[in-house]
């Protein structure tokens, strides 16, 4: 499953179908591929140990809620390869990156391009906020901070069942304003849960925009080690960076990883639309034009053809 | 004289749960409160302290389940909801998690007052997706809470008694199955939980009184057996009257008016319970005389229903009494 693109190469390719996509659907979470391509395409391409997808590599359909009487229904966890005691397991806390998410899982084989253009149609399962049953999604993560705290449940039990699988947690930044994520943090010190593993995208950016301008959260680095994790800092658009921060040894505590990120990185004409960049909705024809001839060429790209 | 039995909870999940290895015991700094403090001592690898932190919590119980493990999750009701509903809902409900929440001090249960008193619990459980909602009302019942929670295929919410209680049934809860105390022709009485001692109560001085009574006892309020419930209220003449420790608006009486308006029953409802107010801080039996939720307040709702004077005293009801020992039961601390 892996290897047979380089890590550099599957960025560059979540970046350029999150581009088409929403240049086609006249705007998207852009930045977000700006700031996360990198990441999630090390998690995948190196980092996290997956078996072969469970699930079609064309989605199915929605198939109803978790109910009594839909005995059928499963997750989008497939994706991410079987519920094996050696593998591990990713939770995608921020569930607005979805969109990501999916243009990875295409990347590294594991979903059909053909599953990128289900995205936010009625009937579909790739939500626009990833749900439970969307690809590559374990649970609903659409409420932001509740991630680190499911995993960390689910780390302890694995570490219960003397399961070698980790598990994983891709954070944003933004999640740190939710108290949450800071009782999360003090429980696995507490418990000594060190098969859980995040890496937080540091981005700097949240819905109202610049975080600072929101809700100023300080030293990230230092409140977490202060509640318990290991924390290393990388800069997010640097893959060896991120290979050596995942070595970071951290007996009894969780290892949390800072990427710094641009959310500007590889489509710098988007810094035009600075501080609003949680969804990126063109304001004209005019503007869609221009930033479609620019990002085009910033991903080596022809522009998009969206009219048709 | 009805017996009177000590902390049976602590009893039964010591048994349920070293007969479980996939049960797990979560406290939230309440382990003493919630009668899980031997097994802590006793069994400390199978229990687990959360602290003083509900969201962690309800997420992570979320992750526990994701696992397999079946986590019970002991601390007061109110502080399973009401801070953490978010959670509760994300990561337990949505998913159907195998998780075991037992509620400690429901309603007017505790001299807490308001931060501690979960009174619209139920109302908010019922409209949860997902969520199967039992209470207990005697020993007996406490004794088999473990037992049928766990067997539920899905997450659920239990209000759970502590400290002494009587024993008023000699089965244990079956789910689903609601219990038939008395079966008049008169009048409909639904209770659950504690209230339920209560109704006994004045049933006797009622029935001395002339009036027959039909008496419900629910312990597993949602799912709700609804055709037993009109067929019920289809039994007797006059009108139907519930008793709950609990708001007035989304718990067992409002599930006995949706069945009534649900099938077109033009008979009168009096619904009995905290009337759209919040309780404050006081032994049981003052609060539950004080918000009208005891047998005195019961009968004089049946006269109201019934428009008749019954001219039942609170003298009646104290002889009638279900145990004396048990109404003078001082308020347990925190």
């Amino acid at each position: 499953m892996r290897n047979e693109k380089t890590t550099d190469d599957i960025a560059l390719g979540i970046r350029r179908r999150v581009f088409e996509h929403a240049m086609r659907n006249n705007g998207g979470y852009l930045s977000q591929a700006c700031s996360a391509a990198e990441q999630l395409a090390w998690l995948y391409n190196e980092e996290l140990n997956l078996g072969a997808p469970t699930l079609p590599m064309i989605p199915k359909p929605f198939e109803g809620v978790p109910h009594a009487d839909n005995p059928d229904y499963h997750t989008g966890a497939g994706y991410n390869g079987p519920f094996e005691p050696e593998y591990d397991r990713l939770f995608i806390a921020p569930a607005h990156y979805a969109l990501v998410a999916y243009a990875t899982l295409i990347e590294t084989g594991r979903m059909a391009a053909e599953g990128l253009e289900m995205f936010n149609k009625d009937g579909s399962s790739v939500e626009m906020i990833g749900a439970e049953h969307s690809p590559g999604m374990e649970v609903h993560n659409g409420t932001l901070g509740i991630g680190l705290s499911t995993a960390a449940g689910l780390a302890w039990a694995r570490k219960r069942r003397g399961e070698a699988g980790r598990v994983w947690v891709y954070m944003s930044d933004g999640e740190v304003q939710e108290g949450q994520t800071w009782e999360a943090i003090q429980c696995c010190a507490h418990h000594r849960i060190d098969n859980v593993k995040a890496i937080m995208d540091v981005n700097k950016q949240q819905c109202d925009g610049a975080m600072d301008s929101v809700m100023e959260v300080g030293d990230i680095k230092t409140k977490m080690e202060n509640f318990g994790a290991v924390v290393v800092e990388v800069d997010a658009h640097n893959i060896s960076d991120m290979r050596e921060a995942a070595k970071t040894k951290h007996e009894g505590k969780p290892l949390i990883i800072l990427a710094n990120s641009n959310p500007f990185h590889a489509m710098p004409i988007l810094e035009e639309r600075f501080p609003r960049l949680h969804y990126v909705r063109f304001k004209s024809e005019e503007e869609r034009a221009r930033m479609n001839l620019s990002i085009a060429e910033a991903l080596g790209v022809d522009p998009i053809d969206y009219a048709h | 004289m009805v017996e009177m039995v000590s902390r049976p909870y602590e009893r039964a999940f010591e048994k349920h749960a070293l007969a479980n290895p996939d049960v797990l015991c979560i406290s939230a700094d309440l382990t003493s409160s919630c009668e899980i403090d031997k097994f802590r001592d006793n069994h400390p690898d199978q229990f687990l302290s959360m602290g003083m932190a509900e969201q962690n919590m309800m997420s992570f119980c979320g992750g526990l389940g994701l696992a397999g493990y079946r986590p019970f999750i002991h601390t007061f009701g109110v502080f399973t909801y009401r801070r953490p509903y978010d959670q509760l809902m994300a990561s337990i409900a949505y998913p159907r998690r195998k998780v075991r929440i037992m509620g400690f001090l429901p309603g007017i249960t505790t001299p807490g007052g308001m931060t501690h008193q979960a009174i619209e619990d139920i109302s908010v459980m019922r409209s949860m997706p997902n969520m199967t909602i039992l209470e207990t009302g005697d020993a007996t019942e406490v004794e088999s809470i473990c037992e049928v929670a766990d067997s539920i295929d899905g997450p659920v919410y239990c209000r759970v008694l502590r400290g002494s209680m009587p024993r008023l049934f000699d089965t244990p809860i079956v789910l689903g199955q609601m219990r038939e105390l008395s079966l008049g022709s008169d009048v409909l009485i639904v209770t659950a939980g504690i209230t339920t001692e209560e109704a006994l109560r004045a049933t006797a001085a009622l029935e001395k009184a002339g009036v027959s009574v039909r008496h419900l006892h629910l312990n597993t309020i949602k799912p709700c057996n609804e055709q037993a419930i009109l067929d019920h209220i289809n039994s007797v003449k006059g009108g139907v009257i519930t008793l709950e420790n609990h708001v007035t608006e989304g718990g067992i009486g409002s599930l006995v008016a949706e069945v009534m308006a649900d099938n077109g029953v033009g008979k009168k409802l009096k619904r009995l319970g905290l009337k759209d107010t919040y309780a404050h801080g006081g032994s049981r039996a003052y609060l539950m005389r004080y918000y009208g939720l005891d047998a005195l307040a019961l009968t004089q709702g049946v006269e109201d229903l019934l428009g008749q004077e019954l001219n039942i005293t609170e003298q009646d009801l104290s002889e009638a009494r279900v145990d004396a020992v048990h109404s003078l039961a001082k308020a347990e601390g925190l």
